[in-house]
């Protein structure tokens, strides 16, 4: 199976723009940033919760922790890790009473969403949980929304939306596109 | 990348990548241990079945401990008031629990290829919890995940397995697992407790442990089964305890960083003294520790996720 890229939705310009709108819109719907922990899930919501907290300290002279919190064994589709990356769940603070932020790449059916808040239940009660993604492509199969989108994307249900961060991938973008061949 | 089979029997069958995704896996497992909520929903509606005909403290409750972790349901069968003693066949035993729609079966018997005839029998996972003098795969598995903690590596090591070999399924195990992940390994035993296939393996053997004492980074005690000693194979304890017991007097010799490891329970005075079972180099605990994440791991790959 091959991925053939169909379009690209953001460039690197765009996605620190949006980046910094969102970090915008997260201190004014929370009147500061005093109150707020931001914890990415999985490998690319952890790049952009960094960034997104970066942002937040440019603009409010905040320093906001940031954790990671890795879903794998809250899924309800309990899918085995395919790749050996350790992936581990990181909250170096104690979420009760805060407002948390939770960071994803992508929102698309809503199940890793869900499996998040269930997995932040489990380290405290928190004040809020807000969700902030760079991406909305629909197709919600749960009755789950995102607090702060970076760009709705529509989508047909066979296509895959793929948000690259030059950390992991070498390049800041979000491209759409299409499996060829089998499967 | 998954386990290739949906049994765990031995560690003779595992890869070298399917030990490592086991250990990674574990580490991330070690994580939610660490928790104040040690509980994630993972095998939700799983039932699991502890089936120990032998005497078990430390595997039994590891297993049930890491089952409910997971929040699989267990139910735990010993074989004093398992069917068995009333003469029902262990293949009928295993097409009860089938009916019973269990996922996994965790199993210790005294008797060798117990595990693998439940295996072939029923439809559910069977893991291997120690059958007689064969295998006991997670407890290799949990010492290889002890050691990699501790170093930080295993690649290079050398390891003295010491102790009556010819009984232990640990060492067993513990050789198969061991040499695959790229550690020497070394047997320190009388000749009369080292069974007889063992240079087949191209393993070498020494009489005492003085003479291999500076050289491993990893002293593994075994226990000595004072149970399976109705034949003679050493002339006293005492003697045994002189030439394979690991007291302060040998610590002195050891090579800098050296561990000292104990699969347990302790004979304290025969093949480990106190002052080095409490000591800082003793991983004893630390085996322990090990054992509910690395198990929980196990029960993970194999009963976990929709295979594709």
């Amino acid at each position: 199976m091959r991925f053939k890229e169909k379009a690209r939705v953001m460039d690197e310009a765009t996605m620190r723009r949006t980046l910094t709108r969102i970090a915008h819109e997260i201190i004014e719907r929370n009147k500061g940033a005093k109150n707020l922990v931001i914890v990415g899930i999985r490998s690319r919501g952890i790049y952009l919760a960094n960034r997104i907290a970066q942002k937040i300290k440019e603009i409010e002279g905040v320093e906001v922790p940031v954790g990671e919190l890795d879903i794998t064994f809250y899924r309800d589709d309990l899918t085995v890790l395919s790749n050996p990356l350790v992936q581990k769940t990181h909250l170096p603070f104690d979420i009760t009473d805060k407002d948390v932020i939770l960071i994803d790449d992508v929102l698309f059916t809503g199940r890793t969403a869900r499996a998040a808040l269930d997995a932040l239940m489990d380290f405290g009660r928190p004040a809020t949980v807000q969700l902030a993604v760079l991406v909305d492509r629909g197709h919600r199969e749960l009755p789950i929304r995102a607090d702060y989108v970076g760009k709705n994307v529509p989508t047909s249900r066979r296509e895959e939306v793929r948000v690259n961060v030059s950390e992991l991938d070498g390049e800041d973008s979000v491209v759409i596109g299409e499996f060829e061949g089998e499967g | 990348m998954f386990l290739r089979s949906k049994h765990l029997l031995g560690t003779k069958d595992l890869q070298k990548e399917e030990i490592e995704l086991i250990l990674n896996t574990a580490e991330s497992f070690e994580e939610v241990l660490e928790r104040e909520i040690k509980k994630v929903p993972t095998l939700r509606g799983k039932t699991i079945v502890n089936f120990f005909a032998e005497p078990s403290t430390r595997t039994r409750t590891s297993f049930e401990l890491a089952a409910k972790r997971l929040s699989a349901d267990v139910v735990n069968i010993s074989g004093k008031s398992s069917a068995l003693v009333k003469g029902e066949s262990l293949v009928d035993t295993a097409r009860t629990l089938e009916s019973m729609r269990v996922d996994a079966v965790v199993v210790r018997h005294r008797a060798a290829g117990v595990p693998h005839l439940l295996s072939r029998v029923g439809n559910f996972s069977v893991i291997n919890a120690g059958d007689g003098m064969h295998e006991h795969p997670t407890q290799a598995l949990l010492d290889l995940y002890t050691v990699r903690k501790r170093f930080g590596n295993l690649r290079g090591l050398k390891m003295a397995i010491v102790g009556d070999i010819l009984h232990s399924r640990v060492a067993r195990s513990n050789i198969f697992a061991f040499t695959k992940m790229g550690i020497e390994v070394v047997l320190v035993a009388p000749y009369t407790l080292i069974p007889a296939d063992v240079e087949a393996l191209g393993i070498e053997v020494f009489p005492s442990l003085k003479e291999v004492l500076s050289e491993v980074d990893i002293i593994y005690l075994l226990r000595f089964q004072l149970e399976r000693q109705e034949e003679t194979f050493i002339p006293s304890l005492r003697e045994y305890s002189e030439f394979y017991g690991l007291g302060s007097a040998e610590l002195k010799n050891c090579k800098e960083g050296a561990v000292v490891m104990h699969p347990g329970p302790l004979n304290r005075g025969v093949e480990i003294r106190s002052e080095v079972a409490d000591s800082t180099i003793s991983l004893v605990q630390a085996q322990v520790e090990s054992g509910v994440a690395v198990r929980m791991a196990v029960l993970y790959l194999l009963l976990g996720g929709v295979k594709k």
